[in-house]
């Protein structure tokens, strides 16, 4: 059914019918009330959770102490001024930036039509652009301080590397799922498993190099063996079965002690290379690891986008927005689902190989639940479905709370990251930088025609 | 009419499509009752019959989407060969050549109208993953190949200047146009239209009149159509079937099926003089936009 349009008037006026009237919306009942709601009582549950511990002696110390110290009034303050600059003010910024565009489509000049122009026409302009980026993006870790090299392979490399990986998972196939990190770990286990690190002997010991392909092949029997039963239910039912998968991975680590190391875990050798003539060996030093992500991670960027605006990527779409039609429309739901799957594990393989060779350890605590939510929690935050976005979305998700590190206490650090996702739902739920497609899905499912989330929708409407 | 020297059709006669005794039920409910149906290569044969009488679960039961309990449902393409559509995948039966609409538009409206058309045609192709992320020299051919089959079926079908349109900001009578032209571009030999003159207005119908007869003269694809508009009915229509409460009660020309009696009665309930005069006009398309116009509501 069409969306009734909701009137927005202030009660009505004397020559409203009565249907009219009964259908309009009253002033309290407008969502911006519902969204102030949440914003406060997020507000709550954070001066709650970074205010003062609590003791065991006076078990309501620290209710007390945080609901009358001015840390809550902060936090109350902090989401009133959210909510008012977002229904309040954003809105005549919106109207000017809808000005700026409108001119910037019909062709007139403005500052952002013609950056835009000149992007679109010129190719230099963007072989330029994008050559200043690479060439950012290869020095960076050169201008920044030894904790932050590490930050930037250990957690934003590698992330990234996932992120790209369940992007096409949930992204474009549209497909919720729970245990990508369940495909990390493999990833790790076998780079593990193939260098003889284990206490169980490999037939032949390879190189972490030559790891990679062996374990994107087992990542891709992982993921088919899991997915070829599965993926024939719904999304939800679909998020519980990855979500089990991971757990049976991640104890599979933790208790096959004699075989896996279990928590107390194993050392990895690390990369090297040996062509004869040259020879390398990646060591302490984060800076080379960084440089070997970013080839690997500029090389899979470069093949997907190739994939999401091929037949594949339309045909994810497809099914992603009315699974029914694309199936009449002879489009193979099941393979092509199965094919997502099977390339975010192997993605998700590749970045564990490259963790454990850059570590030189792993056990079984570095796979547990919390790292495949925060990935999903990079995808849905940078936009679903653009690789621009999750790649921001991952980076600054997982800059902030470094940077936060000296201003807060070590363990408040998440409850600022959820305030954060929390008010991001609320006003921008499409993400930081959406992809076109997603977000005209999320404009048609507010307005009512079809569904856009990744939750099995067309399956409960007639045919 | 046109249908007579249809091309490809005439090359292998007999039917294209046998349906004998199918019957489908939801718990208590049979919304199709031992239906039989044969329908002849090339022909235009149209399904009426009130709101609720199982059209629409007809076609949901030829294309997979339902798995009837009983019956058979037969499709013989013209290459040769027979097939079982019950029970199918849906995925399946469109490959075997049968394509439909949707009475409930169902488009993919976040693509352009190009792309919602090249998604039919690319599935009838084969490159795979792997040649299309390294950009082989035949995964570019056959992205160059669906761009230019989809171009053609828009301009088949009339949409030759809305190709980059978002399907869902095109007009009523442009969605229905552009499922039909989804469903052609993967060259079907049996076409399946529910409802598609449902919500258009009397210029888009006769366009729509006018497509149909195109469709099974030019691509001699044989049309099964579901529609309200007796109008449209009566002037394309091979023949005409008529459905009530999952049964089917008369079958014919449409000149036959007017003045049956038991049609008469299925559209009013009852039989008496001056009431029946009221549906004959009806059903010959002269009085009223026909019966049930407001079976177009959108899921
Ligand atoms: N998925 C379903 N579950 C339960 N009942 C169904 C389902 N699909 C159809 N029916 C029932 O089957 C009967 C026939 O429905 P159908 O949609 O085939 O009618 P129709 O002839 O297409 O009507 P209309 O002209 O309104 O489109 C109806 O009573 C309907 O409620
Ligand atoms: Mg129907």
């Amino acid at each position: 059914m069409k969306a009734t349009t909701v009137s927005r008037g202030k009660g009505g006026g004397p020559d409203m019918s009565a249907a009219a009237r009964l259908r309009a919306t009253r002033w309290y009942q407008q969502p911006r009330w519902r969204r102030l709601a949440a914003l406060l009582g997020t507000a709550l549950l954070g001066a709650q959770v970074t205010g003062r511990e609590g003791s065991s002696s006076d078990i309501f110390l620290a209710l007390k102490e945080n609901t009358t110290g001015t840390g809550m009034w902060i936090w109350l303050g902090g989401a009133l001024l959210v909510w008012v600059l977002r229904e309040f003010v954003s809105e005549q910024l919106a109207a000017g930036w809808a000005g700026v565009r409108e001119g910037a489509r019909a062709g007139a000049s403005g500052p952002l039509g013609r950056g835009r122009e000149l992007w679109r026409s010129l190719p230099w302009v963007r072989v330029a652009a994008l050559t200043a980026l690479a060439v950012f993006l290869v020095l960076l870790p050169l201008l920044v301080t030894r904790h932050w090299q590490q930050v930037l392979v250990d957690q934003i490399g590698i992330y990234v590397l996932l992120v790209i990986g369940l992007n096409v998972v949930v992204g474009w196939a549209g497909m919720l799922d729970l245990g990508f990190i369940a495909f990390f770990a493999i990833g790790a286990y076998s780079a593990a498993y193939w260098t003889g690190s284990l206490p169980v002997e490999p037939p032949v010991v390879l190189n972490n190099f030559l790891v990679i392909p062996v374990a994107v092949v087992t990542c891709l029997v992982a993921g088919v063996l899991l997915g070829a039963p599965t993926l024939r239910l719904r999304g939800d039912y679909l998020a519980i079965v990855t979500l089990g998968f991971h757990e049976m991975v991640y104890l599979a680590a933790r208790n096959w002690r004699d075989t896996t190391g279990g928590t107390s875990g194993a050392s990895v050798d690390r990369f090297e290379i040996d062509l004869g003539f040259w020879s390398y060996r990646w060591g302490l030093d984060p800076v080379p690891y960084y440089w070997l992500l970013l080839v690997v991670i500029a090389l899979l960027i470069f093949l997907f986008l190739r994939l999401e605006h091929s037949r594949v990527g339309r045909a994810w779409t497809a099914i992603r927005e009315d699974e029914v039609a694309a199936a009449a429309t002879g489009v193979d739901t099941v393979r092509f689902k199965l094919l997502a799957f099977a390339i975010g594990a192997s993605t998700s393989g590749v970045a564990g190989v490259i963790y454990a060779s850059k570590l030189g350890f792993i056990n079984s605590e570095l796979f547990v639940l919390l790292f495949s939510i925060l990935v999903l929690s990079y995808v849905i935050f940078g936009g679903m479905g653009s690789i621009p976005g999750v790649l921001l979305g991952a980076a600054i998700l997982i800059w902030l709370p470094e940077a936060m590190r000296d201003q807060v206490p070590a363990q408040d650090r998440f409850m600022y990251l959820g305030a954060l996702l929390v008010v991001m739902m609320i006003y921008r739920p499409q993400g930081l930088l959406p992809s076109r497609r997603r977000r005209r899905e999320l404009e048609m499912a507010e307005e009512g025609a079809g569904g856009a989330d990744s939750l099995g929708t067309s399956e409960g409407r007639r045919v | 009419m046109t249908t007579e020297m249809a091309g490809r059709a005439v090359a292998v006669d007999g039917h294209v499509l046998e349906v004998s005794g199918v019957t489908l039920r939801f718990g208590g409910l049979t919304s199709l009752d031992r239906v039989d149906l044969r329908m002849r290569r090339g022909e235009v044969l149209a399904v009426i019959g009130p709101n609720g009488a199982g059209k629409t679960s007809l076609f949901n039961s030829l294309t997979g989407a339902y798995v009837p309990q009983e019956g058979r449902i037969r499709f013989r393409p013209g290459r040769g060969g027979e097939h079982e559509l019950r029970g199918r995948k849906p995925f399946r039966v469109s490959r075997l050549g049968l394509a439909r609409t949707f009475q409930n538009i169902r488009l993919f409206g976040a693509l352009t109208a190009l792309e919602n058309v090249k998604i039919a045609v690319e599935t009838r192709q084969k490159t795979d993953p792997v040649s299309i992320m390294l950009g082989l020299p035949h995964a570019r051919r056959a992205e160059r190949e669906s761009d230019r089959r989809a171009h053609e079926v828009m301009r088949f079908v009339g949409l030759g200047h809305r190709l980059n349109e978002l399907a869902s900001s095109l007009s009523y009578g442009e969605q229905r146009r552009l499922e039909i032209a989804r469903a052609l571009a993967t060259e079907p030999e049996l076409l399946l239209l529910d409802e598609p003159a449902a919500g258009t207005n009397p210029t888009e119908k006769r366009d729509l009149e006018e497509l149909i007869r195109r469709i099974n003269a030019e691509l001699s694809v044989s049309v099964l159509l579901i529609e309200h508009d007796m109008r449209l009915v009566m002037s394309v229509a091979d023949r005409v079937m008529v459905l009530n409460f999952g049964r089917k009660i008369a079958e014919g020309t449409p000149g036959e099926v007017q003045r049956d009696p038991a049609v008469i009665e299925a559209y009013l309930g009852s039989s008496s003089a001056e009431d029946t005069a009221v549906v004959t006009g009806m059903l010959s398309g002269r009085g009223g936009a026909g019966a049930g116009d407001e079976g177009e509501e959108r899921a």
